[in-house]
């Protein structure tokens, strides 16, 4: 009675502290100004399901796209057992889905099965990063923490998994034993070989099956209240990033409503521009962002394929598309913290622009798309950088003077080269 | 082949004058008018056009920058200003399909005009050569032979990327007899000459290597006696690259234009 109490209690709290950073987070990206993607709904669901749950992008590298998907089933069936779990620790009965009879064998060997997928997959990707060092994995932006981050993911991953094998040994023992609660049920594939390494006494295998068990729950409720703290956000942030991801062709930029208004207005007098949203034209902080930028952020599990295939980065440029990604979530964090400390309109005298990312980085992108086709979660690092790039030529008039130039070439002469728009059709003429 | 036009390009104003309509209206883009390489890829154009006996007009004086370097600088102002410009002329001339000589002004035209009033359907002047071959009204007959060359086509990012066309272009070459080898970073994966995003026009960012550097030694890579542009940016890109490289004398970069043009004669 008194663990069912305690079972209750750990997992209310941990349900309460989960929703009360998710309001933030979701506070946090409402910062950003409207963005309507409420087109297309059926288009949406099935980029979607085929993006975020059939992980079709990530197939353009084989290796980690095999290795993702079996720790990502693995994770995600594997917690239907949670589900057992949770019942079994509010009620105090054991194994509660046992009565389904051999379905019940069936899902337990396949879960352990599963399980050890995903302890060899998080091993392969824990060796990837500490010891092959894989080039994606490292650059200006993987500092401490984002690599701290990725490392306890997996390890916690692993240990979750082992105290699922060795609960399961454990059990499996404690039936042949005929200890009381421990009822014959299940398939134990993997676990079987794990028995040897436990105890015989029944005491020390109760022991060791209770301190899996709730290991397990609660490594899982601290893993949960872990993920908005974590690049691990993805696992959630997949499907809406997905759904709401840009279906119009790459090439496309979104035409600026408030230009227009002040363009048409500027070429014919008698307009009457429509209702637009006010702000600044671009973005200086996160909040000239749009809540679909802002929740790319959120998104981001810092990978690096986006930087991988980056051509300035490539290059040996400052530019890193996943750098854009990791500098707008931290500064819409700051800036929510901020808001926590200070209420709305504090003004801590930074921005995006320049605090976090340098006028170098954003002049070094060619828009040439690499990054948004290489990103598995259909992030949208261009369309940042597009922005922090308005802000620097509309409300500050800084841009590399070479750029300022063709700007005026154009203005000047309906071409960005200084040519006389009367010559311009003299290639027809001569040769 | 002379690199003369041995016929007249019909501008609208004279297609009006005269009360006839052109079929398409092709776009020739600031490059095509005025950089003297791409110059010869947009008589090429015309040269193809009027092989067929399609009919189609020029702007002449009367284009102007369609706003893209604009647009991808940040300066909206100076993109709407440009396009709606542009879309006043065109509509007034009820132009219904466009073919461009550049994919940039492809793009802006195709995805960026329709919010600005400006919808027509347009095509990238790779898309209208396929198109033409599938018709059967052009061929590779009657010029250069290509056969057994080897050539590597560049996928320029506003044409592959930006819009999803990777085949009309390998189409217009897979006529030639040629063989076509790819690029290890090709179609979607393809890698940006450097030019993009309004680099073209000016000096890169402190960095080991200029892009267009990177992508020549991998085009060098497949051995090629021919590299295959669709963007007169990628062109003077990968020009650039290939004399740096000192191989000009074994490799020539063209336009698939310029390609199709001489494989009939032109």
């Amino acid at each position: 009675m008194v663990a069912q109490i305690i079972f209750i209690a750990i997992t209310l709290a941990a349900i309460a502290l989960f929703s009360y950073n998710i309001k933030k987070v979701i506070r946090n990206i409402q910062l950003g100004k409207s963005a309507d993607r409420s087109d297309q709904p059926q288009k949406r669901f099935m980029t979607m399901l085929k993006v975020a749950l059939g992980q079709t992008k990530m197939f353009f590298r084989p290796i980690p796209a095999f290795l993702h998907l079996i720790v990502y089933l693995g994770f995600v069936i594997i917690n239907i057992e949670v589900l057992e779990i949770l019942i079994d620790g509010i009620f105090g009965s054991h194994r509660i889905f046992s009565g389904v009879g051999f379905i019940y064998d069936f899902l337990i060997g396949s879960f352990e099965i599963l399980a050890l997928g995903v302890w060899v997959g998080c091993a392969v990707f824990l060796i990837r990063r500490n010891i092959l060092k894989l080039k994606r994995f490292s650059g200006v932006e993987m500092t401490k923490w984002p690599r701290s981050d990725a490392n306890y993911i997996l390890i916690s991953e692993i240990l979750l998994m082992t105290a699922f094998l060795l609960m399961n040994a454990a059990d499996a023992k404690l039936q042949v034993l005929g200890s009381q609660h421990y009822t014959n049920a299940g398939a134990f594939p993997v676990s079987q070989h794990l028995q040897n390494l436990l105890p015989n006494s029944e005491a020390a295998l109760v022991a060791i099956e209770r301190g899996c068990w709730w290991f397990h729950i609660i490594g899982i409720l601290i893993f949960l209240n872990y993920l908005p703290y974590s690049k691990h956000f993805h696992i959630l942030f997949a499907f809406p990033n997905t759904y709401f991801s840009n279906l119009e062709p790459k090439g496309e930029f979104t035409n600026m409503k408030s230009v227009t208004n002040e363009v048409k207005a500027m070429l014919d007098s008698s307009f009457t521009p429509e209702e637009a949203e006010p702000g600044r034209f671009g973005a200086k902080d996160v909040n000239d962002l749009t809540w679909v930028n802002l929740m790319n952020a959120y998104t981001c599990t810092e990978c690096g394929r986006c930087t991988s295939v980056c051509p300035a980065n490539i290059t040996g440029k400052l530019l890193s598309p996943r750098k854009i990604m990791m500098d707008t979530r931290d500064r819409m964090e700051e800036v929510g913290k901020n808001i926590d400390k200070t209420g709305n309109g504090f003004d801590d005298g930074k921005s995006l622009i320049d605090n976090y990312i340098s006028r170098e980085e954003i002049w070094a992108c060619t828009s040439c798309n690499a990054c948004t086709e290489a990103c598995p979660i259909n992030i949208d690092p261009l369309a940042i950088i597009t922005e922090l790039r308005r802000y620097a030529v509309m409300e500050e008039s800084q841009s590399p003077a070479s750029i300022n130039a063709m700007l005026g070439n154009i203005e000047n002469n309906g071409a960005p080269w200084k040519y006389s728009p009367a010559d311009r059709f003299n290639w027809a003429k001569e040769s | 082949m002379s690199e003369q036009l041995n016929f007249e390009v019909p501008t609208m104003a004279e297609m009006i004058a005269k009360g006839e309509e052109p079929e398409i209206l092709f776009w020739v883009g600031c490059a095509g008018s005025y950089d003297e390489r791409a110059q010869k890829t947009t008589r090429d154009i015309c040269k193809i056009l009027h092989h067929v006996g399609m009919k189609y007009a020029v702007l002449g004086t009367e284009e102007s920058c369609t706003g893209d370097p604009a647009k991808r600088a940040g300066n909206e102002f100076l993109f709407q200003m440009q396009a709606m410009t542009n879309i006043e002329v065109l509509n007034a001339y009820n132009i219904k399909k466009i073919v461009t000589g550049c994919p940039h002004c492809f793009n802006t035209i195709k995805n960026e005009y329709p919010g600005l009033g400006g919808s027509y359907e347009v095509i990238h002047h790779t898309q209208l050569i396929q198109q033409l071959i599938d018709e059967g009204k052009l061929k590779a007959e009657g010029g250069e032979s290509f056969k057994g060359k080897k050539i590597t086509y560049h996928d320029p990012c506003y044409l592959g990327r930006g819009n999803g066309v990777y085949e009309a272009p390998r189409k217009a070459l897979e006529v030639l007899d040629a063989q076509l080898v790819e690029m290890k970073r090709c179609k979607s994966n393809g890698l940006c000459c450097g030019a993009g995003g309004a680099q073209m026009f000016k000096e890169p960012e402190k960095g080991n290597k200029d892009i267009n550097i990177e992508r020549i030694e991998e085009a060098l890579e497949t051995q090629p006696n021919i590299i295959a542009a669709g963007c007169p940016f990628c062109m003077t890109m990968i020009s650039d690259g290939v004399k740096l490289k000192d191989q000009d004398k074994n490799v020539q970069v063209l336009d698939i234009a310029e390609i199709t043009a001489r494989a009939n004669g032109l």
